[in-house]
């Protein structure tokens, strides 16, 4: 499921280019498929929890999981419907380790004209039988008069 | 270097909240504190423009109130309880109940149930108004208490 360089490099644009935080933490879409969107942060050390052991906050792969699970709407429903994330329920199954990039791959499984469901997991590159979180969310579609946090054109 | 929990015992007893805070990388990028305000402990998420998740709105990123809740529940374990280690969040289910403004969000944490592994934690964040709750947070954390 290679997606094309130039089209990942226009949703990448409106992802991280025109959301502040999505930039900060240098999220990048790295693949789209059916409903489904993986998006990569790469280990920083601003981004640690702990000092002593160099693992990253929870508050990065909650971040992460958030934005990947609100662009897997937008590839779901194919067009850029302006969300906003209901709920979101986070299970850390393992810490990340350091220094290694992590990778969120989020799936909208179901949509409704109102509400779309969502199924996350994070894990680093090439492990993704080892997952470091999964998650579960919900998120509120506005079918008009909304504003989109995913600027841009949706897949 | 000292160790965070000797960084927690040391603000316990000077009542600097802020200098541990100060010792995790993350949170003085993103900018959460701890502050003891009449007594209690807040949580304080700083507004600035790299915590912006919509800037249309503008509404603060979802991912920084969360980091926000699940801080400040870790923040009231560390000072209620005679932990031996930094309490490990096992999972946490957030409410978005309103879009979060481009200003300064504050949490404060209650804690539900504290056993002998495991605590439940609620957390409400609100901005300018305590009363209008902006999301709100059970974070379920594995703590090993002093024998």
């Amino acid at each position: 499921m290679a997606t094309d360089p130039e089209l990942l490099e226009r949703y990448n644009q409106g992802f991280s280019g025109a959301v502040p935080h999505n930039h900060a933490l240098g999220m990048t879409i790295v693949d789209i498929g059916e409903g489904e969107v993986f998006i990569r942060v790469p280990y920083q050390a601003h981004l640690v929890g702990n000092p002593e052991t160099g693992v990253l906050h929870g508050g990065v792969i909650t971040a992460l999981m958030d934005a990947t699970c609100g662009a897997s709407v937008f590839v779901k429903t194919r067009r850029p419907v302006p969300v906003a994330t209901l709920d979101l329920r986070i299970d850390y199954l393992r810490p990340a380790e350091p220094p290694r990039d992590v990778v969120c791959r989020a799936e909208c499984y179901h949509v409704t004209n109102n509400v779309a469901f969502v199924r996350a997991v994070t894990f680093h590159d090439g492990e993704p039988d080892r997952p470091i979180a999964s998650a579960a969310g919900t998120f509120i579609l506005f079918q008009k008069g909304g504003k989109s946090t995913f600027v841009g054109e949706a897949p | 270097m000292s160790t965070l929990l000797d960084q927690v015992r040391r603000a316990r007893e000077t009542g600097d909240y802020a200098s541990f805070t100060q010792a995790i990388p993350y949170a003085r990028w993103l900018g959460i504190s701890a502050a003891q305000v009449d007594g209690e402990i807040l949580g304080k998420l700083a507004f600035a423009d790299h915590i912006i998740g919509n800037p249309t709105i503008p509404a603060l990123h979802g991912g920084t109130v969360g980091a926000l809740l699940e801080s400040t529940a870790i923040f009231q374990l560390l000072w209620d309880a005679e932990t031996v280690l930094i309490p490990k969040t096992i999972n946490l289910t957030i409410s978005y109940l309103r879009s979060a403004r481009p200003i300064d969000t504050w949490a404060k944490a209650r804690i539900t149930k504290q056993g002998r592994r495991v605590a439940a934690v609620h957390v409400d964040a609100w901005q300018d108004s305590r009363e209008i709750i902006v999301a709100t947070a059970t974070v379920n954390l594995l703590i090993k208490p002093a024998e």
